[in-house]
């Protein structure tokens, strides 16, 4: 195994596709002479030409429409959205185009494309760049959303989403991409499914719920806890939001009939709230606890450090939620 | 590239001198002993099968056999004609909500036009999609497109990827007066000129966007000159001339294919409001009038007349003639099976994937329809 960054991995799977399949092109902002804002695509102009990595003036609803008609005739694009804070001006192709395309025209076209892009704040961006979005597009039926956790499930769910034949969003997260982990050393050419969640830690006394840069946060509380006060916790990773592997969560929460959602997106409407609504209805009988969630606090995130990071869900945050949850259980 | 550079020269230069034609040429007649007699009478028959479809689908639609909105070609038959007519076959074609016609000149079969219409599994979308979404792969037609402006970055990627693959053809992208308004419309052509892709820009312009005439829409009115700020070519022809649309379309074609998009202004007029429902309250009778007086398929039943290459006879025979397979096409729809209720997830997605709502959901919502549909 190489240890490798989780920039590093989007990079290799981009440059290895690249390779691989001659309709794999690359379009964004920035993305070649610049190599990229978060130096993503660094060296892939030099190596595949302007044709392959194509760099777009600033018109996002215009350059991810002529990926959604490009995916029409065949091509695979994979577009980059410089921060998904700026994804919301290509939201009409996004929602009303690509994710309508195959279904409205029963099923005469599909529409390979990938929107990969970074989210999440702690980067003293402010309220305008810091944002996470995923829960406006996995609300929409047509699309596929993951949100990969690790360098690993990086290179197995990109190669996917490039692959497949549906629009799918692949959501990064700027904190992300300097943390490292185990990829395997040979080029191996392993997928992993899209739709299908991941028990990133097994554990017998409650569920935490994550993805994306929680999942680093929950799988480093889960160790803290079960060395410092003997918590067991079970972390399970979504990795795809749309389809949301709904028997991997009812399974953990059956065994340890206790969950906790921690998500960086604004706690209303967001993702741990579908995340709970699904436990209520299918793992009711087995809970002996309420599910709790730990989410970002519903302000537009402010720029100065102190009140940033007191909007952001925290390690503290979470290790309060878990001992409410076991509240009763440990006096 | 010489003779693009020519002409976008010139144009350049009119507009500078203010010279431009405000309104469009007038309908003027065309030498027709050039032309192929079997191809004109072919134009006029189509044309008069977008006509009495489109009569026809009104009718529907007051029934109640069409749901939904629905918007008609009624008056522009010469303009729809005229962009097929030059089309080839490796072209493709992305429309707005308004395209019923397009794809009967485009040459689907009427009756899988009236089916989607009426929502049936026989329809060109399988009824998934209605009046404002046809779709067909065969022929290129790649949908209609029904929020504003939403075909053009689509149109753009597939001229883009004709570009990538080394492959002939042009994209057409067929829109309102009113779309040049939207960010998509400078977006697109913004890009479309720096890529240098075979792309068309067709506007329709029947002088309203709903009920908002173009002068108020549009801060400079003559839509084919808004290429200016991509330094990209337009022009402006009389969309009841079907003869001269498609000399145009032939001609913006070429440019298109050397890697100069462009646009065709093509002035039409609506002979009825937006849409079926709309009574178009907002246009003087007298306007109607005169936008009546003069009817793009009667005109040019009259040129065939005058220069003899049809006798009354023909005219009626193709009337009869159009009359039937319009008949034939409602009777078909009418005929067709809804489509099944267990399918009602069947094209959610390309690739399935694990852990995908909807299948099981779909057989129940079926069994308490009443089982086996």
């Amino acid at each position: 195994m190489a240890v490798i960054t989780y920039r590093q991995a989007v990079h290799d799977t981009l440059r290895e596709e690249l390779r691989r399949d001659e309709n794999v092109f690359l379009l964004g902002e920035e993305i070649g002479v610049f190599e990229g804002s978060y130096k993503v695509t660094a060296g892939l102009l030099q190596e595949f030409g302007p044709r392959r990595v194509v760099d777009t003036p600033i018109a996002e609803e215009g350059f991810v429409g002529l990926a959604a008609g490009a995916a029409m005739l065949g091509l695979r694009p994979v577009v980059e959205i410089m921060t998904i804070n700026f994804i919301l001006v290509a939201i009409d192709q996004i929602v009303n185009h690509a994710a309508k395309i195959h279904y409205m025209f029963g099923g005469q076209c599909a529409v390979p494309m990938v929107i990969r892009t970074p989210g999440g704040g702690g980067q003293q961006l402010a309220a305008t760049h810091s944002q996470n979005f995923e829960a406006w597009f996995a609300f929409v039926p047509g699309l596929k959303v993951v949100c990969p956790s690790t360098p690993y499930d990086v290179k197995g769910l990109l190669r996917s989403s490039i692959r497949d034949n549906d629009p799918v969003i692949f959501l990064e997260n700027l904190a992300l991409y300097n943390t490292k982990g185990e990829v395997p050393d040979d080029a191996g050419d392993y997928t992993i499914p899209i739709g299908v969640a991941e028990v990133k830690k097994e554990g017998s006394d409650v569920t935490i719920i994550s993805y994306s840069r929680m999942t680093v946060l929950a799988l480093d509380v889960a160790r803290r806890l079960e060395q410092e006060q003997g918590i067991s916790c079970e972390v399970v990773d979504l990795r795809s939001l749309r389809p949301l592997d709904k028997p991997t969560i009812i399974n953990s929460v059956k065994k340890t009939g206790r969950a906790v959602i921690i998500e960086e997106d604004w706690r209303s409407y967001g993702v741990g709230a579908e995340v709970a609504a699904t436990i209520q209805e299918d793992a009711f009988d087995y809970l002996d606890a309420p599910v709790r969630r730990v989410a970002g606090v519903e302000v537009p995130l402010p720029y100065s450090k102190v009140l940033e990071r007191a909007a952001l869900p925290s390690a503290q945050n979470l290790i309060a939620a878990i001992n409410q949850t076991l509240e009763g259980v440990r006096t | 590239m010489g003779k693009v550079d020519e002409q976008l020269r010139q144009s350049l230069t009119t507009d500078a001198d203010g010279e431009m034609q405000q309104a469009a040429p007038h309908y003027a007649p065309h030498d027709l002993a050039k032309e192929d007699p079997e191809q004109l009478k072919h134009y006029y028959y189509m044309m008069l099968l977008m006509r009495r479809f489109e009569e026809r689908t009104g009718e529907m639609y007051t029934k109640a056999k069409i749901g939904g909105y629905c918007h008609l070609n009624l008056g522009e038959e010469a303009t729809v004609m005229g962009l097929m007519a030059a089309m080839q076959p490796e072209d493709y074609i992305y429309t707005n909500y308004r395209e019923h016609g397009y794809m009967l000149a485009r040459g689907a079969d009427p009756g899988a036009v009236m089916a989607e219409l009426f929502g049936k599994e026989t329809g060109v979308s399988r009824g998934r999609g209605g009046s404002m979404h046809l779709f067909d792969r065969k022929s290129n037609f790649m949908g209609g497109y029904a929020i504003v402006g939403g075909q053009i970055p689509l149109a753009l990627g597939a001229a883009f990827a004709l570009k990538y693959k080394g492959e002939p053809g042009v994209a057409f992208c067929q829109m309102g007066d009113g779309t040049t308004n939207i960010g998509a419309w400078h977006e697109s052509l913004n890009m479309a000129k720096l890529y240098a892709v075979p792309l068309v820009a067709f506007i329709v312009n029947n002088g309203y966007g709903m009920g908002t005439t173009v002068e108020k829409g549009s801060a400079e009115p003559d839509l084919y000159k808004k290429g200016c700020a991509f330094r990209m070519f337009g022009e402006r022809v009389n969309g009841k001339d079907v003869l001269a649309v498609r000399d145009a379309v032939r001609r913006h074609r070429e440019m298109a294919l050397n890697g100069e998009p462009t646009i065709l202004e093509c002035v039409s007029y609506r002979l009825r409001g937006h849409s079926v429902v709309d009574p178009a309250r907002y246009r003087s009778e007298e306007e109607v009038r005169a936008g009546r007086s003069e009817d793009p398929v009667q005109m040019f039943a009259k040129d065939l007349l005058d220069a003899q290459l049809v006798a009354d006879a023909w005219l009626k025979e193709t009337a009869d003639r159009v009359e039937d397979e319009v008949q034939k096409a409602i009777d078909f729809a009418e005929q067709s099976p809804d489509p099944d209720i267990k399918e009602l997830f069947t094209y959610m997605y390309a690739t399935p994937v694990a852990n995908t709502p909807g299948a099981e959901e779909a057989l129940a919502a079926a069994r308490e329809a009443g089982g086996e549909h």
